[in-house]
């Protein structure tokens, strides 16, 4: 069917995506490329010129630097832990025969429709504000000192707020993969006696890999740019204990106009990005090829 | 669903159930009370759960403080534009891409979901100079065009996605007969696309309506949308937890409606019909 009219019009038809893509991706890249062996600052105008690796050794030798990539590690790693393990419990009590399945999973799913400097706020003052937060109160009805999470745990404070809004997503995606294994193999499973947790171990979870993958996919693509719920909590502090990547290079570029170094950062932020894609995509790559 | 269970573990499995929901969703439900408080009572120790006396100062007071009113129309404008020129641009892209595809085809999709791995920092700073030497700082149409670049993977592949599903059959048959062609068109390819523009369309609003570093990082006043609105709050006058409750509940309610309404189709949208 692929004539050469009709493949030189889908070649047309895609032209204005593809480039419109690559500039995107291109131009930007290589002017950050380009500021990361440049001395730039932007409030002293007396720093120019060629910086060779100046910035990428003031950036990396930097401690708050090494200590903003465990932060992202961190970050990733113990969402992706809490929202993987519990959106499984939840995708397969939801699957279970309940009463009212169709609301509790609006109910469920709602936090992930919260834009993230709102849940960040919500949590900041509504629940884990020592004084009139929900956590404090609860704390002070069972006698207890009210605990000032940000200044005593900043870094597990975000996380908890960054897996509430991604636990949603988590669970409504394996409920999904869940709920469409055939009936006739969870009981043929059951019939030679096989019992939950063999079920589990040996049909389900294989059933699932697929989605669980999608799931590491989608949330790291967005949680190794988290930015607003550390904007609006801590600010990156006490010190550098919440910073990540993303912050650190906003703080370093941005409010530090220091350029150079915000830009050597970024590249820096790149490659850790593309590291961690190559991996993914090739796990999702084969997974998709359907 | 038509399993059977004895009834107690029904009822077991419902409380625990709606339980865990609850605990999951009484952020929001807390911030949804507290919006109707006064600032005395909402502060008040123990705390209170229903409102004793409801109010709406709240609303009136976040709208006098930062203008949410254009705050909202900068969030529609931005989400709905940068959704209609992202479809715009991804429909012939996509459409081709299932209907001819070629051998690169595969590749192409992929580098265009990498694009989407490229994080957001990584390019901050030079737009952030392009724009200023643009002048497109804190504008609604700068802020549109960029929203439109960071979700164009993400429509061509959920489109994609959708369009792969129609039957080729149906589209030769409606090239073999030249002369009806336009109404297999209107009969036939756009009922069967439309569906998947939808949702399509439904999810990107969302996930532009919920952006926060471009919109942060590009506005301060004037092109500011509701993301950036509310992260105004998180200066010290931000403590006034009523007015804050109102805010945020302002801020989110249109979106949470309309997802809601999507759930469904969030699904297949955000996992590229790769789970069912």
């Amino acid at each position: 069917m692929a004539t050469k009219q009709t493949r030189a019009l889908a070649r047309t038809m895609m032209a204005p995506a593809v480039v419109v893509l690559f500039i995107w991706m291109i131009v930007p890249l290589v002017m950050t490329l380009w500021f990361s062996f440049q001395n730039y600052n932007l409030i002293n105008p007396m720093m120019t010129g060629f910086a060779g690796w100046a910035n990428y050794t003031y950036v990396i030798g930097d401690p708050s630097f090494t200590q903003a990539l465990v932060n992202t590690l961190i970050l990733v790693g113990g969402v992706l832990l809490i929202t993987i393990v519990g959106g499984t419990f939840l995708a397969l009590l939801l699957d279970q025969p309940i009463w009212g399945q169709g609301i509790l999973r609006i109910i469920v799913i709602s936090p992930f429709f919260v834009m993230p400097p709102v849940a960040a706020l919500i949590w900041k003052n509504g629940f884990m504000h020592p004084g009139y937060g929900m956590l404090g109160h609860l704390w002070k009805f069972f006698g207890l000192q009210p605990v000032d999470w940000f200044n005593q745990y900043p870094l597990f404070s975000v996380i908890v707020i960054v897996a509430w809004q991604w636990l949603p997503f988590a669970t409504l995606i394996l409920l999904t993969a869940l709920q469409s294994l055939s009936e006739e193999q969870r009981e043929a499973a059951e019939m030679d006696g096989a019992n939950a947790v063999n079920r589990f171990r040996y049909i389900i979870l294989p059933h699932m890999a697929r989605a669980i993958t999608i799931v590491i996919l989608i949330q790291t693509i967005f949680l190794l740019g988290i930015f607003a719920e550390i904007r609006v909590t801590t600010g990156g502090g006490p010190g550098y204990a919440s910073t990540n990547i993303a912050f650190l290079v906003f703080r370093t570029g941005i409010l530090s106009n220091d350029i150079g170094a915000g830009s050597a950062g970024g590249v820096v932020a790149v490659i850790i990005a593309n590291v961690v894609a190559i991996f993914l995509m090739r796990a999702v790559g084969k997974n998709l090829d359907a | 669903m038509a399993r059977r269970v004895p009834v107690q573990t029904r009822i077991g499995f419902t409380i625990l159930a709606w339980a865990i929901a609850l605990l999951l969703f009484s952020p929001i439900l807390w911030t949804l009370v507290t919006a109707f408080k006064t600032e005395a009572e909402a502060i008040a120790s123990p705390p209170t759960f229903l409102p004793q006396t409801w109010t709406l100062d709240n609303f009136g007071a976040v709208q006098d403080r930062s203008d949410y009113v254009k705050h909202a129309t900068n969030s529609i404008i931005v989400s709905v534009g940068s959704t209609l020129l992202g479809l715009l641009i991804a429909i012939p892209a996509a459409w081709s891409m299932a209907f001819a595809p070629s051998k690169r085809t595969k590749d192409i999709l992929m580098w265009m979901l990498s694009t989407k791995m490229m994080p957001a920092v990584g390019v901050l700073i030079p737009i952030y100079l392009i724009f200023r030497d643009l002048r497109l700082l804190d504008t609604v149409h700068g802020l549109t065009l960029i929203m439109t670049l960071i979700n164009l993977p993400i429509i061509i592949w959920m489109l994609y996605t959708y369009f792969k599903e129609i039957p080729v059959d149906i589209l030769e048959a409606a090239r073999m007969d030249g002369a009806e062609l336009w109404n297999e068109i209107r009969h036939v390819l756009v009922p069967m696309a439309v569906p998947g523009i939808a949702s399509t369309l439904l999810l990107n609003v969302i996930l532009a309506w919920n952006e926060a570093f471009w919109t942060i990082t590009l506005t301060s006043g004037r092109a500011g949308t509701l993301t950036a609105f509310i992260s105004s709050f998180s200066s010290p006058q931000g403590l006034f937890l009523a007015k804050l409750s109102a805010a945020s509940l302002l801020a989110i309610a249109p979106i949470l409606l309309l997802g809601w309404f999507s759930q469904k189709q969030l699904v297949r949208g955000l996992t590229f019909g790769a789970v069912k």
